[in-house]
């Protein structure tokens, strides 16, 4: 693994909205095992930052780089390569090569993510058959071990996402978006709308999965204590920009921006 | 990623604190500033225990978790012999903290951040097993720790935010112990313990120490604290303006 270049570069990131900025002057890098929570309240504009990485928004300033992992030409020992991408002059051809084998991406509304009336199986299965596997017993059973590894009990493994319930549902799409060894996941608010117990067990789940699988994480919340409990650093928004950023427990404990000190303080203590 | 800072490191410490001084502003109190501490300085050599002094308030706490990243530091430095390097921890970038963390920096602190629904002994084992050693080796490990500080086997496989705070203590002593990294901050582990698991507690200490670890503790309790403190840092003897951190 190359180790001196992050995967994710952000370099003075903005996307305008007419002639207003919904987000402007975004600069992170982000690693392997990381994960980096944005928090801000509504209309801060974190799901702006959020769907400009995800290539969902333009970048109508600043730079996005990509670390991509290429199978190598044959003779070659180590079988991959890294190659360095401009997010902004990617074909739709590459994203698509990326969507598919090597980013997620977490919706708030499972509805979002998950086709609700194919069955949890299928919806895990989807995406190693647009990987090209064939084999109908080996993706069933993949997509068990992945359904069993979110705590799916297996004899709901033929039943539809729309009978599921909410937590259950989060769940599917979180296996859906790991089966195929993705790098970087995005995932926005993926446990708002939850009962708390639910939650956390939610929480727990992606908090292991991620250090598990040493995967990039970029998690959008409002909940400072879901960013608390799983994430390395911090960026908090505000009007569009980021206004304090770090360490997690250092931007939650030591909170300089006023801000940031008036979030903190306005946690509920659970 | 780490870099050396031209080196001004004691060559026989892990652990150099040289006029450190730091303030908060409450932007929510009309932009208060409180200065807690001003030219804190000590070491803290390899296989030594130095120790915090100075009344509650006096900002203790504060110094551990400017050591730890957690909180920020205002000037000064705060070096750390981080494997082959020296790294300054007032400068150092996030990333570069995270792997002191892994690698230098122990920290036990007073209470227990529990994980909801992680058991006990995963709790203890998963420093192990983040540095890639087997889950079952990792557990049994763990399972050692937890018997030598009489955390019942019955406990093991629950969350341990459903047991007492003394429970709680001493899981979050296990896992600090269960690795051994060259830095140790203990922030009071023995507070809420009775007479018996502050003896083996007061027995890790010393064979981390003999081991070669330095630590940095804040001890409640004046028995431990004889037990195995080298030497105390007072550190109301830097802190500012007494009248208006009181407040």
């Amino acid at each position: 693994m190359n180790n001196e270049t992050p995967l994710l570069s952000v370099t003075g990131a903005g996307h305008r909205y007419g002639d207003r900025f919904g987000c402007r002057d975004v600069n992170f890098d982000l690693w392997p095992g990381e994960v980096l929570a944005v928090v801000g309240e509504s209309g801060s504009g974190k799901s702006t930052l959020l769907g400009m990485l995800s290539q969902r928004l333009t970048l109508d300033e600043g730079s996005i780089s990509y670390l991509t992992t290429r199978e190598s030409s044959a003779g070659r020992e180590d079988g991959t390569e890294f190659e360095l991408l401009d997010l902004a002059t990617l074909s739709e051809r590459e994203v698509r090569r990326l969507w598919r084998t090597e980013w997620g991406f977490v919706h708030q509304n499972a509805a979002e993510g998950l086709r609700m009336h194919v069955s949890a199986g299928g919806n895990v299965g989807e995406p190693l058959m647009a990987n090209g596997w064939r084999n109908y017993s080996k993706i069933r059973s993949e997509a068990e071990m992945w359904l069993r590894r979110v705590e799916i009990p297996s004899d709901r493994i033929d039943d539809a996402p729309a009978t599921f319930s909410g937590g259950m549902r989060q769940r599917v799409q979180i296996a859906r978006n790991l089966v195929f060894g993705p790098r970087l996941v995005f995932m926005d608010e993926p446990t708002s709308g939850l009962d708390v117990s639910v939650q956390a067990r939610l929480l727990d789940l992606i908090r292991q999965l991620v250090a598990e699988l040493g995967l990039a994480v970029v998690i959008v919340t409002h909940d400072l204590a879901v960013a608390r409990l799983i994430s390395h650093r911090t960026l908090v928004m505000k009007d569009g920009a980021v206004i304090e950023s770090g360490l997690t427990d250092r931007v939650l404990d030591d909170p300089q921006a006023p801000y940031t000190q008036l979030l903190v303080s306005s946690i509920l203590q659970g | 990623m780490s870099y050396n800072v031209n080196n001004d490191l004691p060559e026989n410490a892990v652990l150099s604190v040289q006029n450190v001084g730091k303030t908060f502003t409450l932007h929510l109190q009309e932009s208060q500033r409180l200065p807690v501490l001003h030219g804190l300085t000590f070491d803290v050599p390899r296989g030594a225990c130095i120790v915090l002094g100075g009344e509650s308030g006096a900002g203790k706490s504060t110094v551990m978790k400017m050591i730890y990243g957690s909180y920020g530091t205002d000037s000064g430095r705060i070096l750390l012999r981080h494997q082959e390097t020296v790294m300054d921890l007032v400068t150092a970038q996030p990333r570069q903290v995270l792997a002191a963390r892994r690698e230098t920096l122990g920290y036990v602190s007073q209470f227990l951040r529990a994980v909801p629904r992680v058991p006990a002994l995963d709790v203890v084992a998963e420093p192990l097993i983040e540095r890639g050693i087997s889950r079952e080796t990792a557990r049994e490990r763990a399972g050692e720790l937890l018997t030598r500080l009489s955390i019942s086997t019955r406990l093991w496989k629950l969350p341990p935010a459903t047991f007492s705070g003394g429970e709680q203590q001493r899981v979050n002593i296990a896992r600090g112990f269960i690795i051994e990294r060259p830095l140790l901050l203990l922030d009071e582990p023995t507070a809420s313990l009775d007479a018996r698991n502050r003896g083996v507690v007061i027995e890790l200490i010393r064979e981390s120490l003999g081991r070669g670890t330095g630590m940095l503790a804040i001890f409640h309790d004046a028995d431990v604290r004889e037990a195995v403190a080298d030497m105390t840092v007072d550190v109301q003897s830097f802190t500012p303006a007494r009248e208006q951190a009181a407040a």
